[in-house]
Order: structure tokens, then sequence, then C-alpha cells
């Protein structure tokens, strides 16, 4: 099943960016964190719906690993990727995008690891999916592109063209 | 994807994957080693024992780095001052420590194969930390991620691997893993250091004369001449030894290229390596010991995923 289109998501990236343009004008102290590796595909998407509206100097947009600080290892082995955050995040608000937010727990992990570099004044969550009960921690978005009730055993595949060749948002395991 | 093998014994018994996925982890790992605070907590359930029954200052140190970095319990056992000293065999001693539920051994001994007589006996995953003359496979990792900083890459590269050939756990280590990388790889120094049997089992080039040997390398790994493990004299003295095999900067200035120089470390300066070339832009020893840390982060990192499945 589809959960957003090829055609609706343009246009929820754009509100997406609106919306932080909304609460941070001119990402004034704001910073943009993408968690990788599928965070960054939405990131980007957001960044570049940012960069239409504002000068280049101020977007500030960095990428972030979070393997490190998982609380599963035990269970199960992660491979990390590229962290890249060639800035301060000291006093800053950090906007923190991924792709989908579940259990909350990469969410849990990505506030230790900013911790790692700095002491952000805010931090502040953005998601192209919202699977609110599904939630293990108490953990919410600021930003969120669609609300879903799809119990956990679903799985929802968020696929960019860059990367699966289509653009769109799929529930499986029906 | 995760490593083929539960214990890291030494490069032989290690798939090219393997190794890929090491060096890439380490890369990562260099990373986080940059950030204002440098420690993750991924092991913090994990307890770790280094076992040294052999001197060691630099390798010790790096794993317990490595080790606090990643937010493990660490225990440190050396000889001197343990039961080992009173007559505890191996196998006691490590039972005897793996009771109070320690999840990790690193270790160092004397003795070739020690680290794989325990894993056969023991549950817990082993890191080889040096084994005798045999392997130090954490050692030639860190030289490979180094190589592949300075020149992007391994598989082409003419790697030179200088002196005493014949006593260097970390000689054999870094044969393995060049060759299983596609580096091509050359060992010289006096004949009575390098192994007769070197050329033909191995398929490695033997080269006497040292100048020819850096003529041709693009990196040269220069290693320690291990005079306590010699028992007999193989060469007349330290001083003849610089004369004839020696790293100088006079014979560098005779080559039309600049090779990159290494050398696991301690380094006997004035005997195997001079010390203007060891302190020279063109040495990356420094970088080594750097990036040591990286390298056994991501080997303990690597190792305890994969022992303990779901």
């Amino acid at each position: 099943m589809t959960l957003i289109s090829e055609q609706q998501l343009p246009s929820i990236v754009k509100r997406l960016a609106h919306q932080i343009l909304e609460t941070y004008p001119g990402l004034n102290n704001a910073v943009i964190v993408g968690l990788q590796p599928r965070g960054v595909f939405l990131s980007d998407r957001i960044v570049a719906a940012l960069l239409k509206e504002l000068p280049a100097e101020q977007v500030v947009y960095g990428k972030l690993d979070i393997t490190f600080y998982r609380d599963d290892i035990r269970r199960e082995l992660h491979l990390a990727t590229q962290t890249d955050l060639p800035f301060s995040i000291e006093g800053k608000t950090v906007i923190l995008i991924d792709d989908v937010l579940f259990t909350g727990r990469t969410i849990r992990a990505a506030l230790d690891a900013l911790l790692s570099f700095g002491r952000p004044s805010k931090v502040s969550l953005c998601v192209l999916v919202d699977r609110k009960p599904s939630r293990e921690l108490p953990i919410q978005p600021d930003f969120s592109g669609k609300e879903m009730d799809a119990l956990t055993p679903l799985k929802v595949k968020v696929r960019w063209k860059e990367n699966d060749g289509v653009d769109d948002v799929i529930l499986l395991g029906e | 994807m995760a490593l083929s093998t539960k214990h890291l014994l030494g490069i032989k018994d290690l798939k090219t994957e393997d190794i890929q996925l090491i060096l890439s982890t380490a890369g990562q790992f260099k990373e986080v080693l940059q950030r204002p605070v440098k420690k993750v907590p991924t092991l913090r359930d994990v307890t770790i024992v280094n076992l040294f029954y052999e001197n060691s200052t630099r390798t010790r140190i790096s794993f317990e780095l490595a080790e606090r970095r990643l937010s493990a319990d660490v225990v440190n056992f050396t000889v001197s001052n343990s039961s080992a000293a009173k007559g505890e065999t191996l196998l006691d001693t490590v039972n005897n420590i793996l009771s109070m539920k320690v999840d990790m051994v690193v270790m160092r001994h004397s003795a070739s194969g020690a680290p794989h007589y325990l894993a056969k006996h023991i549950d817990a995953a082993i890191i080889n930390a040096g084994d005798g003359i045999n392997e130090h496979p954490t050692q030639a990792l860190l030289d490979a991620f180094s190589i592949q900083e300075k020149h992007g890459k391994l598989e082409g590269l003419k790697v030179a691997i200088i002196g005493d050939i014949m006593h260097s756990r970390v000689a054999l280590s870094n044969i393995y893993l060049l060759k299983k990388m596609g580096a091509e790889v050359m060992v010289s120094g006096p004949p009575t250091l390098i192994p007769n049997y070197l050329q033909e089992a191995m398929d490695i080039r033997v080269e006497y004369n040292i100048d020819k040997a850096l003529a041709w390398c693009d990196v040269a790994n220069v290693l320690r001449i291990q005079l306590e493990r010699q028992n007999q004299p193989l060469f007349s003295s330290l001083r003849e030894y610089n004369l004839a095999y020696g790293i100088t900067k006079n014979r560098l200035d005779k080559l039309d290229k600049q090779i990159t120089i290494m050398h696991p470390g301690p380094i006997n300066r004035g005997v195997e390596l001079d010390s203007d070339v060891a302190d020279s832009q063109q040495s990356i020893i420094l970088d080594q010991v750097e990036n040591g840390v990286a390298v056994r982060m991501a080997c303990l990192y690597l190792l305890t995923g994969r022992s303990n499945p779901a």
C-alpha cells in the first residue's frame, strides 16, 4: 500500500522546509543535521528547498551517524557510515532530520551522539513519517510529514529516486 | 555484514572482505577520535581483559585506550605481578578470569600459537596482540590503514618490508595482509634474518641489496632488530648493520622519488632507522600509532557484534 505517493512527496518536503523556516526565521543560529544513512535523503531534499529561500551561507548542514550510540549491539551488528559535522553545534539550535520516527530509539541515540560534539541550546526533530503508536520512548517530532497509525509488525519503507529509483513511501508486510 | 570469524587470531584466517570491513570501520572510528568528546558508549556492557605475557608499551596502551573510548570495562593483567609467575598454567589463568564474566581477551604471549590454543578451549572472543614470531594482526591492519590513508589504496602498491624478517610477527602479518589486498611485497635485509622459505612458499620477492629494495618500493616498512629473540649472533655488529642495511638519509637522497617510511616501533635509532629519516616528512610513524587506536576500536566493535548473535 502506498502511504505517500510520488506526486505527494515533493509538496510534503516543501511544506516541512517552510514549517522549519517559520519556526526558525532565516535559520538564525540553527543548523540542519541529517541522520545517516536514510535520513540524509530527506535532509538533502529539505536543504535544497531551504536554499531556494535563503543564501547558501545561512544554511549550515551536516550528517550524523549514530551507529556507535545504539543500545542493541548485543542483538545486531550495524555498520557505521560517515559522520560529517564540520561546524560547532555549541549553543545552536539543531534540527535533526530522519525519514521515519518509529520506536524513538534512533533519536535517543542521536541525542547522545550530538552531545559528543557540544551542547546545543535546543534540539528539534523533523521526520517524514511519524509512527506514533509504536513509540517506546518519550520522544515526539516537532515537524512531521505524515502521521501513521500502522501497528508495529508492518514496515514503512521510504524510497528515494537517488537510491531506490522511485520517490514514495509504502507499507510492507500486510 | 559481519566478520567471518569469532576471534582475531591472525591475518592468515581473515577473508579479504573482513579486512575491508575492519579498515572501513576504522575510518569511522578515526572520525570519532577527532570529536571534542572522543568516547562512545558502544561497548558499555562489555568487559575486556588485557593479558600481557610479554612486554609492550604501545600495543597495550593502544588497546586500553581503544577499549576505554568504546566505554568497555577493562582489566589489565601483566605477568610480572600475577599468579603466572607462581606457576599457574595459561588455561587456568584465563579460566579463572573468565569465571568473573569477561567477554573478550586481548592477549600477547611469547609462544607462537598461544591465542590459537586458548581459542580452542574458551568461549570468549580472543584478539591476538602478538604471539611469539607468528602474527600481530592489529599491527598489520593499522599499517594497512596508514598506507591506505597516505596513498589512497593498497592494490598495486609496492611495499618493502625491511630488516629482521625472521623474528618478526609484524612482517608475517603484513605479508599475509598485503598479499590478500593485492599489494606487491618484497622483503629485504641480511640473508641471516630472512627465512629461506619465504620466496618459494609465499611467492615473495627477496632482495638482499637494500638500495635496490628502496629503489623498487613505494612504501618501506622498516622493522626493529629484535635482539631479544636472537640466540646466536646473526650479524656482526649494530654499527655494521646500520652501514649495510640501515635506512639513512643518504640512501633516500639517492632515490628519484619520495618513498613512505614506516616503523612499528620501538625504533632502534641509528640501527635500522636513522633519526633524521624517522622524524622526516616522509615518515608516517606517528600516524601509525594514532591510527592504531581507531583500528583496534574497529576490531573490538566488530568482534563484539559477532560474538553475540541474537
